[in-house]
């Protein structure tokens, strides 16, 4: 269906099952609960991030995990995203649409030279060249360009800003074509309230389409081309292929995915500063998509999704929620727990990330979709010695990459 | 005029002649050999018929066109396919994919933008590997991913990507290096059945003697970067020269 595999069609309706539940999904415990308060997930701001991460690192993985080459400045493409986004609210209207088709052709232009340039080398030196590619643009967006991006203060739309397109009544927020991003439907079931958001819908959407084109491109002879440079340069080029403009519209590509993430977070709230592009949102990139799997479909969407919601949620819990969940316990006991687990969470949330990153990486070098994937097998393994046959639909289909 | 034609070629590493005024030429639909003792410059030359690197002087016309200052995937596409001395492949993707890399490179040209159509449904590209597979006898093996092969069936399966561009001159580097006697000579019998159902131009750089008398119609030595003699094998064995450039002097 759609032009997928049976397999494929499958992860994708997960995928879009997932995202349009979202905040259902997210949102397993009764608003007002203590765990509630604590770790649902399903409000709209947390939940556009994880969509716009989802995207920007469904891209980057078009690019590492099919030809291998690390980019380390993909936060460049972000942050020229945002900035011309926010240019086309400041010059236009708050209208999305040409402010998202903007922020796309411009991170497109920018990937097309800082590619140009870096593909000229591989490996650790095409990181290190995009890397300093992306420190240039944030050095730049902090001062030299002032006027273009406002420097250390953002971006943002003021209410002297030409917006030539706009009429009288027009909303004062971002809008498609009058329906604001804003916007939300509030449903109340029982204990539970989820918050159905238009711009969170809105960033779903992208996703679902921006992750059924990386499906298209991971199973199209394109792509096959792009795993072959991966596997072997050489053979590549004495078989008559010209890897060069292969790498490089696979980085143009991923380039303009990161815009189009750049363009949502303008889209979702019209400011914009220069710490986007700053080399530590580049790392957090790489680390999303090793996290959740790379050269798999669906390892950056968990990767990203993670690495989110540890940032946002874990980072919240402190002393006093602690001192909450262990208020049953004697005394000396609760406060022995609470020594223990609070390193790991609060500000520490680094510490945990840190710590399941290394897991992930020295036992599942395939990310945590490699781990799914083990326990999927244990259990169909458990399934075949019982029933028979099963099981073969895996054994079919080898040659796919996992998803 | 061979299919292949080199004129006075001369490569120098520093102070080391590598390449003095080489000339050779390659009768089209004939296995040639290059033998000669370690040093000679036969890889060296390889390296400068396939664009790795670029002669100080001379000429390389191939088929009547020079290929000098092309770069690989360029000299590829105008019909030379090389095979080298430990077998590059894909190793990560499977045979099937592997082999149907070539056949994409030789329908698209060097660089085609098809990102969003299904690997799937490209039947023609899918039945040409399969063929060329079966040549091979490596069908049942499609679906392995390549790095799982043995030694000599990575072998096979780089014959297979080569062979299945249908190249006018296939260039092989020390194809049995190596190899034990058995995987030898069934490589022997590989590209002999290959040469029988085909028409196809072969140039061997070869050590073993066996592959060498087994396959070559003419045969080149090299040594000390400058072609000795070249001859058809029944002459070359037991020629002064020959024996004096494997052994050394002459003995009196």
């Amino acid at each position: 269906m759609l032009g997928l595999t049976s397999r494929d069609f499958t992860l994708f309706a997960i995928v879009c099952a997932l995202t349009l539940l979202a905040p259902i999904i997210l949102n397993p415990f009764p608003t007002g609960s203590a765990l509630g308060a604590s770790f649902n997930a399903g409000y709209p701001a947390l939940m556009q991030r994880f969509a716009i991460f989802g995207i920007l690192v469904v891209g980057f993985n078009i690019l590492f995990g099919l030809t291998g080459y690390l980019s380390f400045g993909h936060a460049a493409f972000l942050g020229v995203g945002s900035y011309a986004a926010v240019w086309m609210f400041k010059l236009l209207s708050y209208n999305i649409v040409p402010a998202i088709v903007l922020s796309i052709i411009v991170a497109g232009l920018f990937s097309v030279v800082i590619g140009y340039v870096s593909l000229r080398r591989s490996g650790i030196y095409f990181s290190i060249l995009t890397l300093a590619f992306a420190q240039m643009c944030y050095a730049l967006a902090y001062s030299v360009f002032t006027p273009l991006t406002n420097g250390e203060t953002g971006l943002q739309v003021y209410t002297s800003d030409p917006q030539v397109l706009m009429s009288p009544g027009d909303p004062v927020v971002p809008h498609l074509f009058g329906l604001q991003m804003n916007t939300a439907e509030v449903v109340r079931v029982g204990p539970w309230t989820w918050t159905f958001e238009v711009g969170y819908y809105l960033c779903a959407i992208m996703l679902i389409a921006a992750f059924y084109l990386s499906i298209r491109i991971f199973r199209s002879p394109f792509g096959m081309m792009l795993r072959a440079i991966k596997s072997n340069q050489t053979r590549m080029n004495y078989t008559g292929l010209n890897s060069r403009p292969y790498t490089l519209a696979a980085f143009i590509i991923s380039g303009m995915y990161a815009g189009l993430a750049g363009g949502l977070l303008a889209a979702m709230d019209p400011l914009t500063g220069a710490e986007r592009m700053y080399w530590t949102a580049s790392g957090e990139i790489v680390v999303m998509a090793i996290l959740g799997g790379v050269g798999t479909l669906i390892g950056p969407v968990v990767g990203s999704g993670i690495i989110k919601y540890l940032e946002n949620i874990v980072s919240k819990i402190n002393e006093n929620i602690l001192h909450q969940w262990f208020a049953a316990l004697p005394d000396g006991l609760e406060n022995v727990l609470i020594g223990v687990v609070h390193p790991f969470v609060g500000e520490g949330w680094h510490l945990t990330l840190g710590l399941l990153f290394m897991v992930v990486v020295i036992f599942l070098p395939g990310g945590l979709v490699e781990g799914g994937q083990r326990v999927g097998a244990m259990f169909s393994r458990k399934s075949r010695n019982a029933s028979g046959v099963e099981a073969d639909a895996a054994a079919q289909n080898p040659n796919t990459p996992a998803e | 005029m061979g299919i292949l034609e080199v004129k006075g070629v001369n490569k120098r590493f520093g102070g080391l002649q590598a390449l003095g005024d080489v000339n050779l030429s390659v009768k089209e639909n004939t296995v040639h050999a290059i033998i000669g003792p370690n040093g000679a410059g036969k890889s060296t030359l390889l390296n400068c018929l396939v664009g790795k690197l670029i002669p100080d002087s001379g000429s390389v016309m191939f088929d009547g066109q020079s290929v000098l200052g092309r770069k690989p995937h360029e000299i590829n596409q105008m019909g030379i396919s090389r095979v080298f001395q430990t077998p590059e492949i894909f190793a990560d993707l499977t045979v099937l994919e592997n082999v149907m890399i070539p056949c994409f490179a030789k329908r698209d040209g060097a660089f085609r933008m098809h990102a969003i159509e299904s690997t799937r449904h490209e039947g023609d590209i899918i039945a040409q590997a399969k063929a060329i597979l079966s040549d091979v006898s490596m069908l049942e093996k499609s679906e392995m991913i390549a790095s799982s092969l043995s030694r000599g069936d990575k072998r096979r399966l780089e014959m297979a990507m080569c062979l299945v561009q249908e190249p006018r001159l296939l260039l092989l580097d020390e194809p049995t290096a190596g190899m034990a006697r058995a995987d030898t000579n069934n490589t022997i019998e590989l590209l002999k059945e290959i040469k029988a159902k085909r028409d196809i131009t072969m140039c061997i750089i070869e050590h073993d003697m066996h592959v060498v008398f087994s396959l070559a119609e003419r045969i080149t030595v090299l040594a000390q970067g400058t072609p000795l003699v070249e001859e058809t094998p029944e002459n070359i064995k037991g020629h002064p020269k020959v024996r004096e450039a494997y052994l050394g002097e002459a003995q009196v």
